[in-house]
């Protein structure tokens, strides 16, 4: 396993005031954003949100690939720092998903595992915003119970021929490459002989196929291999190592602002026009206000304890059992409140969140998985 | 687990040794012995006054460590009344902090009691409800509506105020207070400071209730976590079904958000200015909350031994009971967080920001 070394660690997180004020700057210029027409505020923008565009925008602001040290492209900065601008995002409403994945998990998975050569190749490019990275974890018979993945890789010269399909792959339609789990050898634990490989999805034998949703939208897809070649140079980490590698990786993955503010778009535009006088609404408003900001205090403390390097796949699972359990409860909770007939954003934001909210509890690892890795943990 | 300081090693285990099931039972059928005075002796009951001052200058967290554990072996003390309300009331007034048990009133929003001067002393009138502890408390320390818009601090020797007693529905002394007539020589009373008023007070009661809640939540947590490995049916641990397994987990999750909720309240309080409103409200309603979902979940995962006066789980879980509804419940501090969120766009969202998180020196959950 290869650490990360102490130049590559993120800064110290700033005080306060700088904090605050980096806030207000991202905050403004998201205001401006939506004032010039730049993006209309959507619902799970960080999933749905596909714009390259927009995703340059940020980076020319120093806001994509904050972690990433500067001798890699980056802005340097602590995860506090990268946390302040992703909840600012996602309240706002803005369309991230052309970074958000590479933000969120393969930047600081670069930076713990991937070699020298991987980070000056990919980190750049991912602070500038110019590569999209998809994850290939699902398969069509291996969704929760994710160990029993049949994608392989056997080697060839110079490198692996992979073949297999991957499914629910979000973007993968957009994508540049794909971080493949994979199997690289049949060992006695089927948790080892995994490895992760980086295909280039233009690379030939990769076929994409968008798969519709209920709501109309293509937003995963399947993908399929026919013997791809994958250069050595593009293994990520130890080959055998997949497993635990993935693992580390949905621990990010799980603990972010975006698995408690998927609807807060359309909660932030109902408080602003519900009749507060009403006890029960205002007690249904308050109660998301708790909610969120409770959400937040625990999401920070992950990010903390992510930083300080210790294990915090328990805190994660519970993070994201929380606020995606809280996604899908605040929508009964306005309902219970009274949605107004006379506002068309509102009903459009709020049908959007109906739509999507079955997948909020499913996406990232099913609330009844990441209950039992706790259970697991807790019951040991 | 969270990270414990030494003190918590201390509290928790003296309170361990002599604040078990037993003496809380015996407690709630009148009988507090003497775990006043042993506590007070080891300076916990006014841990944030200076040593000159009779305290021990301990930092408020450290008082709030204190009330947590408190809450965890659910202790039959008045600790939180006293150590962050009333020691609290008297000390900002300039008044001297007298040794015993101490409680405050009114405690509810919609009373007040009035204080008017006759020659020297002071003479107060009104009633207060269900006050906390009154029939144990040496001292009550009453915040008066004086003469023009004054705010008094008065330190009433609770001998001298008629009391109807009662107990709340975890047997804790409650009582309905009546101080018409009452009088308080001139040395006990003195105008409060500029941030305490009625709402900083029942806010600092939230507050108190909340980490007492908190205490009693990761109790309820542990005592279920135990009895899942513990009790066997069907050959094995019922914890191994993945429906009681579910039931710890959500235990745990709804546990961790209060445990956020209620650290982030006590690192905004300070004990030199107005209470954190926001903050409290927040972390009254996530105890709230969990003291419905957490203590529903316990008792379906222990069965009927879970509701038998012999098992401990009850005297946890009726205490969250009762503490959800004092000082305002889960409803009542949701309404005032959400009208305290200005009505614009953005409002909620600012007001979310802008709440502290926790502070973040505690080990993860797996360590």
């Amino acid at each position: 396993m290869i650490h990360h070394d102490v130049a590559d660690s993120p800064s110290a997180p700033p005080d306060d005031d700088a904090l605050h004020a980096l806030r207000l700057d991202v905050r403004r210029f998201l205001q401006r954003c939506i004032r010039d027409g730049v993006f209309e505020p959507q619902l799970d923008g960080w999933l749905t949100g596909f714009s390259r565009e927009f995703s340059k925008l940020l980076a020319e602001q120093g806001w994509v690939g904050m972690t990433i040290p500067k001798r890699y492209g980056g802005a340097g900065r602590s995860y506090v720092e990268r946390f302040v601008v992703a909840e600012e995002l996602l309240a706002a409403g803005a369309p991230v998903t052309a970074h958000w994945a590479n933000e969120r998990q393969f930047a600081p998975q670069l930076l713990r595992i991937g070699t020298e050569e991987q980070r000056q190749r990919f980190l750049p490019a991912i602070a500038r915003a110019e590569v999209v990275f998809v994850v290939g974890l699902s398969e069509p018979d291996s969704g929760s119970d994710l160990a029993s993945i049949r994608c392989r890789a056997v080697p060839t010269d110079g490198g692996w021929l992979l073949s297999g399909q991957k499914i629910w792959t979000t973007a993968a339609h957009h994508g540049d490459y794909m971080i493949v789990l994979c199997r690289t050898s049949m060992e006695e634990d089927r948790h080892d002989g995994m490895s992760q490989l980086i295909v280039d999805l233009r690379a030939p034998g990769v076929e994409i196929r968008p798969i519709a949703g209920l709501n109309g939208e293509a937003e995963f897809c399947e993908v399929f291999f026919d013997d791809v070649f994958v250069p050595d140079a593009d293994v990520l980490g130890d080959v055998g190592e997949g497993w635990r590698q993935a693992l580390a990786e949905l621990n990010y993955e799980r603990s972010g602002p975006d698995r408690y503010m998927s609807t807060f778009p359309l909660l932030t535009r109902y408080a602003a026009s519900a009749d507060l006088s009403d006890p029960h609404v205002a007690a249904r408003v308050g109660d998301v206000i708790a909610q969120m900001a409770s959400m937040r205090s625990l999401a920070l403390g992950v990010v903390e304890a992510s930083e300080a390097g210790v294990d915090f796949g328990v805190d994660a699972a519970l993070a994201k059992d929380a606020g995606t359990t809280f996604e899908q409860d605040s929508l009964d909770l306005l309902r219970e409140a009274g949605l107004p007939e006379s506002d068309a954003v509102l009903r459009r934001l709020f049908d959007a969140a109906t739509l999507a909210a079955p997948t909020f509890t499913l996406r990232g690892g099913t609330n009844e998985i990441l209950r039992t890795i706790t259970a697991k943990e807790l019951l040991a | 687990m969270s990270h414990r300081s030494e003190l918590e090693e201390v509290v928790d285990g003296f309170l361990t040794s002599h604040c078990g099931p037993d003496v809380v039972r015996a407690a709630e059928r009148g009988g507090a012995g003497a775990l006043w005075d042993a506590v007070e002796e080891l300076g916990w009951t006014l841990p944030t006054l200076p040593e000159a001052d009779g305290g021990s200058d301990a930092s408020f967290a450290d008082a709030c460590a204190i009330i947590r554990l408190a809450g965890r072996h659910a202790a039959p003390l008045p600790l939180g009344e006293t150590a962050l309300i009333a020691a609290w009331m008297l000390h900002t007034a300039g008044l001297p902090v007298p040794r015993g048990p101490m409680t405050i009133a009114p405690v509810r929003g919609d009373e007040s009691i009035g204080a008017r001067r006759e020659g020297e002393r002071w003479v107060l009138s009104g009633r207060a409800g269900a006050v906390p502890w009154a029939p144990e408390a040496s001292t009550i320390v009453v915040l008066a509506d004086g003469p023009g818009d004054e705010r008094l601090v008065a330190a009433v020797p609770a001998a001298s105020v008629r009391r109807a007693d009662a107990a709340n529905l975890a047997g804790e002394p409650r009582a309905d207070l009546d101080v018409t007539g009452v009088e308080v020589a001139p040395e006990a009373v003195a105008p409060a400071a500029a941030f305490v008023d009625r709402d900083a007070v029942l806010a600092r009661g939230a507050l108190v209730r909340a980490v007492l809640m908190l205490g009693a939540l990761e109790r309820i947590q542990d005592l279920t976590v135990e009895y899942a490995k513990d009790r066997r049916q069907f050959g094995r641990p019922i914890g191994r079904f993945q429906a009681v397994g579910h039931h710890v987990a959500q235990i745990a999750r709804d546990v961790a958000l209060a445990r956020a909720a209620v650290e982030s309240a006590i690192d905004a309080t300070s004990d030199d200015g107005a209470p954190p409103v926001v903050e409290i409200a927040i972390a009254k309603t996530m105890c709230g909350r969990a003291a419905g979902s957490v203590a529903k979940r316990a008792h379906q995962v222990h069965g009927a031994i879970g509701v038998t006066e012999e098992y401990a789980l009850q005297l946890l879980t009726r205490r969250v009971w009762a503490w959800r509804d004092e000082f305002g419940s889960e409803f009542d501090w949701a309404r005032r967080l959400a009208a305290t969120a200005t009505i614009t766009d953005a409002g909620m969202w600012e007001l979310i920001s802008s709440t502290r998180p926790a502070r973040l020196d505690r080990e993860p959950v797996a360590s």
